[in-house]
C-alpha cells in the first residue's frame, strides 16, 4: 500500500512499514501513515482490526507486555521513538495519553493533577496552583471542580472524570494527545463535552483518537483512518471518507453493511 | 441497492421511499400525458383532471419529506446512503414542479378554448416537444431506479433537442402574432404552454444528473459536458 498522504499540513507522526505482532499474530500489517499536526485524526474499523494497537506503538505503551513487538519506524518530529535512546517517561510526556475507562488516580482532585507535572517540573506552589487551574481550565472542568479540589478524583461523575483524565495528560504540556476510546463510558452530555473539548484542543495539541462511534469521528475529526484486520484501508479528510469514500470496504463499513 | 445493510429495518426505509418517489413519478408523469391530450383534444374535462390530480401530487411531496426526514434523524447516513437520499428529496421536488408545469399545461388550455380561436394555433405542433418531454421524464425515473448513469447522460444530451424545438416554436408564434394581432392573447397562452413543457424537460434534466451525484459522488450541476464525461471515467 502506498503512503496515506494528509498534505499540505505539517506531519506530526510519520508512520513508515510498521508491523506489529503480538506473539505470532501479526496485528499491524505494513503500516504507512502521515499523521498531521494541530489536527484530530480519527482511526476507525471494527474490534480487532489494530487501531488501539497503532494508538499504543505511538508512546510505546506497548512495551509494558514482553511478548509484544514493533517493527518499522514511528517517526515524531522526524525522530524515531521506536529505536529513540529517550527515556520512555520524557516520550509519554511529550505524547500523552488517555484511556476508555477514567482512571483517576486515588488521590485528590488537585494531586491528580500535579501528580504528573511534579515528575517533570519542580514548580513552587503557586506556580502549581495555576498550573492545575490552567489544565482544569483547558479540559472545561474548572467550573465544576475548582471549590471541591480536594476531595477525591473517583468522587466525581464518569465524564468529569474522563475529562479530569484529560486535565491531567495535557498539563504536563505534551504535543499529542492519544484518545483510545475517551467518551466509550460516558453519557451523551459528558460525550458532548469531550468532544467540544476535542476541537479546543487541537489548536495546541495534535489529537489522534480512536473510536468505535463513527459519528463521533465524523463530528470531531478532521482527518479518519479506516483500518480493517491489521491493515490501514484508507485515510484521507473525514468529509471525504464519509460523503464519499474511495474504497468499498471504507464505504460498507460507514454505512453500516459491513457483516 | 445491491447490498444490505447489518439493519434491514434500514434497507426496508430506504426502499420504501424510493418506491414512494417513483409511485409520485408515476403519478406526474400521468398528469403530463393527460395535459398533452387536453392540448391534443383541446379537452376541457382532460384538463380539469390535471388541475384535480395536483392535490394528490402535493401530498405525496409532503409525505416523502416527512420519511426522509425520519430516516435522517434515525439513522445518520453516510456516504451513498447520504447521497440517495439527498436525491431523493431534490427528485420529489422536481417531480413537484413537473406537477405544477402540468396543471399551467391543464390552465393554458382552458383559456385558449375559452378564447374561442383554439383550432387556429399552431398547438398540435407542440406534440412532438410535449411527447419527447414526456418520454425524458419516464427515461429519467427509470434510469434513477437501476441507478444507470450511461442513461443519465443521454437524458442530459436529449434536453438540449427540446431546447431547439421550443425556440423554433417560438419564432414560428410570432409570425402568428404578426400576421393577426386577435391572435396575440392566446398565442402568449400557447408560449406559456411551451415553456412548461420546456421546463419539464430541465426537471428531467436535473434528475439525471441526481443519478450521477449518487453514483459518483459528484455534482454535475452546471458543469460541461467534457467534465461529466471525465467524471464517469
Amino acid at each position: 500500500m502506498t503512503t496515506a498522504l494528509a498534505t499540505p499540513e505539517t506531519t506530526k507522526i510519520s508512520v513508515k512499514d510498521l508491523n506489529f505482532f503480538y506473539g505470532k499474530f501479526h496485528a499491524l500489517k505494513g503500516i504507512n501513515l502521515e499523521i498531521p499536526e494541530n489536527k484530530v485524526t480519527a482511526f476507525i474499523g471494527p474490534s480487532g482490526c489494530g487501531k488501539s494497537t497503532l494508538l499504543r506503538v505511538f508512546n510505546r505503551m506497548f512495551e509494558l507486555y514482553p511478548e509484544q513487538r514493533a517493527q518499522g519506524q514511528v517517526l515524531l518530529d522526524g525522530e524515531d521513538v521506536l529505536t529513540s535512546k529517550e527515556d520512555v517517561a520524557l516520550l509519554r510526556a511529550k505524547v500523552g495519553m488517555v484511556f476508555q475507562k477514567p482512571t483517576p488516580f486515588p488521590m485528590s482532585i488537585f494531586d491528580n493533577i500535579a501528580f504528573g507535572v511534579k515528575l517533570f517540573e519542580s514548580l513552587n506552589t503557586s506556580d502549581m496552583e495555576e498550573r492545575v487551574e490552567w489544565a482544569l481550565r483547558k479540559a472545561a472542568l474548572w467550573g465544576e471542580v475548582k471549590d471541591k479540589l480536594g476531595q477525591s478524583g473517583s468522587s466525581l461523575s464518569g465524564g468529569q472524570q474522563q475529562r479530569l483524565c484529560i486535565a491531567r495528560g495535557i498539563a504536563i504540556k505534551p504535543e499529542v494527545l492519544l484518545l483510545d476510546e475517551p467518551c466509550s463510558a460516558l453519557d451523551p452530555i459528558s460525550t458532548a463535552k469531550v468532544e467540544e473539548l476535542i476541537t479546543e484542543l487541537k489548536r495546541d495539541y495534535t489529537v489522534v483518537i480512536v473510536t468505535h462511534n463513527m459519528q463521533q469521528a465524523a463530528r470531531c475529526s478532521d482527518y479518519t483512518a479506516y483500518m480493517y484486520l491489521g491493515d490501514l484501508i484508507e485515510f484521507g479528510s473525514t468529509e471525504q471518507i464519509f460523503f464519499k469514500p474511495t474504497r468499498k470496504e471504507t464505504e460498507d463499513y460507514i454505512t453500516g453493511r459491513f457483516g | 441497492m445491491p447490498d444490505k445493510h447489518l439493519s434491514t429495518q434500514f434497507d426496508s426505509e430506504l426502499s420504501a421511499v424510493s418506491t414512494r418517489v417513483m409511485e409520485l413519478g408515476g403519478l406526474v408523469e400521468s398528469q403530463i400525458r393527460q395535459a398533452i391530450y387536453a392540448l391534443s383534444q383541446f379537452s376541457v374535462e382532460a384538463a380539469n383532471e390535471v388541475t384535480a390530480t395536483e392535490t394528490r401530487v402535493n401530498a405525496m411531496e409532503v409525505d416523502i419529506d416527512r420519511e426522509l426526514s425520519s430516516i435522517i434523524a434515525r439513522r445518520q447516513p453516510t456516504a451513498r446512503d447520504l447521497r440517495l437520499l439527498i436525491a431523493i428529496s431534490k427528485t420529489t421536488a422536481n417531480l413537484e414542479r413537473v406537477g405544477d408545469e402540468a396543471d399551467k399545461m391543464a390552465r393554458m388550455v382552458r383559456s385558449i378554448i375559452d378564447s374561442g380561436s383554439p383550432r387556429s394555433l399552431p398547438a398540435l405542433e407542440l406534440r412532438v416537444a410535449a411527447d419527447m418531454a414526456s418520454g425524458l421524464l419516464r427515461k429519467a425515473l427509470d434510469a434513477f431506479a437501476r441507478l444507470d448513469t450511461a442513461a443519465a447522460v443521454s437524458i442530459l444530451k436529449e434536453d438540449d433537442q427540446i431546447d431547439q424545438e421550443f425556440n423554433g416554436f417560438v419564432r414560428k408564434l410570432i409570425t402568428y402574432m404578426m400576421e393577426d394581432p386577435r391572435m396575440i392573447s392566446p398565442s402568449l397562452d400557447l408560449l406559456f404552454l411551451a415553456k412548461a413543457i420546456e421546463r419539464i424537460g430541465d426537471h428531467a434534466k436535473n434528475i439525471a444528473e441526481f443519478i450521477i451525484y449518487v453514483v459518483k459522488g459528484a455534482d454535475i450541476r452546471h458543469t460541461s459536458m467534457e467534465e461529466i464525461e471525465s467524471v464517469l471515467k
